[in-house]
């Protein structure tokens, strides 16, 4: 735990395998950046790795103005031990306001070990991060410029927002997709700052025997929003207009059994349950009578929209918005909005 | 040989079954309307630890914390094989959040014979999967999360499978070791029959309690306690008794537990589940479609 300091950074864990950066450590960057402009303070990204302060600039365009970089032999590969080992140092010794990390695989390993030996307040898998002020109940203070903490909890039938006043930093994790990634601007200016590195063999307690990475497949498990089509879309040609409509949205594509088996999309794209089990923040269903095994793999999104000529298709049973309706004169009508909305 | 096995669970909300309203008027959680079940991936973690009973020989004993009535998550742990069951339960700790979860249950874990503790990789109702590591963090041990497959155990060594999202891990560590159990990894097994037959009757001090009072009003204090430790000892002889901790039997101390030990607190709380009287037909029409966009992106569901 170190003091509350209103004018420390904000930080980013830079997540990187091999070299590679994750996409979600640039997204939070950009939401990074938002937060510290408000704030007046600077963002500060921490690299961790064995020669990789070719990624720096990377981070800086994406909105760090500053660099932490840990460069060592012994963080070539991550482990938790020695990542929270290093990051909590850097913690106690710059004291960041904000510290945020990707709801990875290893981000979620990690930010919690952190956060348990800096006894700091750590929230999971946040939807949206603001900056305002609480008061709590019992006291006369009025707390500012807190980071607002929002997430889904009781299987997404609540929102709440977190908040973390009196012990920092205040930590949180999101998912990969949920923030924008901004574009980057490769004339941003930055500073490297290299730190030093004390680790050594008992700070890596795990003997990595093998390791197998499958090419990245279609992740539809990560996206906030999925657009499916079924049947009723008609033809592949058509299903152009679920990609299109996907697009607009940021969400992911994804199609029925009954698509996949007429060839209108590829299987790794199938919800349901022979395919993919998903509850995104908002599910929109085109042409999808919603059998019990489609229904199985989708029916807790948080939002479902379905589109249906059938006032009878099952899927309306599950749906907050029903649209009975042809879906080629919906969804262009549904893409035109969304173009208008994000023009304004 | 063997090995000891320590299982932390959890009985949470069935988030995935829930009728009526989630929430009260005054914002708290309508418990009521609410399923409590055993968290599934903690069930992973349970069938984990009892196969390497099964291999290594050993123990297995599940603990959890919660409300007295958490005790039922520890009957099914009995009822699957668990040789030894524990209650965490005490006022102080309500409302901890995971960083005071961890902390009390690292006090408790402390107080057990352990050379593995699992747990689910997350509970359903919070879905964090933070408690794991930040339990290993508090007892100074390794953790691995995201288990799929336990290789297999050699003297103070284990190798176990990780999911790595796009792929897996193979790693070894020597013991102590924590880990978190993903879904994959096993298929729980079902309570056999004669296990269920005979810890049905298992109690904690608690529950032993609530009986009495209901049965017997009257009463008073002093009597009550008699009774209650009378049915304890007579449960514990026949080994039937869920045992049953507060705060200050595993040394934790108050201020790091409950409210006081938790740095995260809630800013405010909503509502957003849509029953299905809650739907709404949208007309196919451009003003239709607009309110409909308009309402998802004031309810932060697109940007």
């Amino acid at each position: 735990m170190i003091n509350t300091n209103q004018k420390a950074d904000v930080w980013v864990f830079a997540e990187q395998h091999n070299g590679h950066l994750e996409d979600v450590s640039l997204e939070l960057l950009g939401k990074a950046r938002a937060l510290a402009a408000q704030l007046n303070v600077a963002v500060g990204a921490v690299l961790l790795g064995q020669q990789v302060s070719s990624l720096s600039q990377r981070l800086i365009s994406h909105g760090a103005d500053k660099v932490l970089l840990a460069d060592h032999p012994l963080l070539a590969h991550y482990q938790t031990n020695s990542y929270a080992k290093v990051f909590c140092q850097l913690v106690r010794k710059y004291q960041p306001q904000i510290v945020l990390f990707g709801a990875t695989v290893t981000g979620r390993d990690l930010a919690p070990r952190i956060a348990s030996e800096l006894r700091a307040g750590l929230t999971a898998d946040c939807t949206d991060l603001q900056i305002g002020d609480h008061k709590p109940p019992n006291e006369d203070k009025l707390y500012k410029g807190l980071l607002f903490q929002i997430r889904p909890a009781f299987g997404g039938n609540i929102i709440a927002t977190i908040i973390n006043y009196q012990r920092w930093p205040q930590m949180a994790t999101v998912r990969e997709g949920v923030m924008r990634m901004a574009d980057p601007n490769p004339r941003r200016k930055g500073r490297v700052i290299k730190v030093d590195v004390e680790l050594g063999p008992e700070d890596l307690p795990l003997e990595i025997l093998q390791e197998h990475q499958q090419p990245r497949k279609v992740n539809l498990k990560a996206a906030r929003i999925i657009v499916a089509g079924g049947a009723g879309v008609g033809s592949k040609e058509n299903f152009k207009l679920i990609w299109e409509l996907a697009n607009c949205l940021g969400g992911a594509p994804a199609g029925s059994r009954a698509a996949v088996d007429l060839g209108f999309i590829d299987h790794q794209y199938q919800v349901g349950q022979t395919g993919t089990t998903v509850r995104p923040a908002l599910y929109i269903a085109i042409g999808i009578s919603g059998a019990i095994q489609h229904r199985a793999g989708m029916e807790q999104s948080q939002k479902i929209v379905a589109i249906n000529k059938d006032p009878q298709a099952p899927i309306f049973s599950i749906a907050h918005y029903k649209i009975v309706a042809d879906l080629n004169d919906v969804v262009p009508r549904m893409i035109k909005a969304l173009k208008e909305k994000a023009t304004r | 040989m063997g090995y000891n096995c320590v299982v932390l669970v959890k009985q949470v909300p069935d988030t995935k079954r829930i009728t009526g309203k989630v929430m009260n008027d005054d914002g708290t959680v309508n418990r009521a309307a609410l399923a409590a079940i055993f968290n599934p991936e903690d069930l992973n973690a349970l069938e984990m630890a009892l196969q390497i009973k099964g291999l290594y020989g050993g123990t297995v004993t599940a603990i959890t914390m919660g409300l007295p009535s958490a005790a039922e998550v520890l009957r099914e742990a009995l009822y699957r094989g668990s040789d030894r069951a524990i209650l965490i339960t005490d006022p102080r700790a309500a409302a901890s959040d995971t960083l005071a979860t961890s902390y009390i249950l690292s006090c408790a874990v402390r107080n057990v014979p352990y050379d593995i503790v699992l747990c689910g990789r997350q509970a359903i109702d919070g879905d964090t999967a933070q408690v794991g590591p930040q339990v290993a963090q508090k007892l100074g041990i390794t953790q691995i999360t995201y288990v799929e497959a336990l290789e297999g155990l050699q003297g103070r060594s284990i190798t176990v499978r990780r999911n790595i999202g796009n792929g897996w891990q193979l790693v070894r560590t020597n013991l102590p070791v924590l880990m978190t159990v993903i879904d994959s990894a096993n298929q729980p097994r079902i309570p056999a029959a004669k296990r269920l037959m005979r810890y049905k009757k298992a109690r904690a001090r608690c529950e032993i309690e609530a009986q009495l009072r209901l049965e017997r009003p009257q009463l008073e204090q002093g009597e009550l306690a008699e009774l209650v430790e009378q049915a304890a000892k007579e449960l514990s002889s026949r080994g039937l008794l869920i045992e049953q901790w507060d705060i200050d039997m595993i040394g934790a101390d108050p201020a790091l537990c409950g409210r006081s030990g938790s740095p995260t607190k809630v800013h405010r709380i909503q509502s957003v589940i849509l029953s299905a009287k809650d739907s709404k037909t949208v007309e196919p029409t451009d003003a239709g479609i607009s309110q409909m966009i308009s309402e998802l992106i004031s309810d932060r569901i697109i940007a």
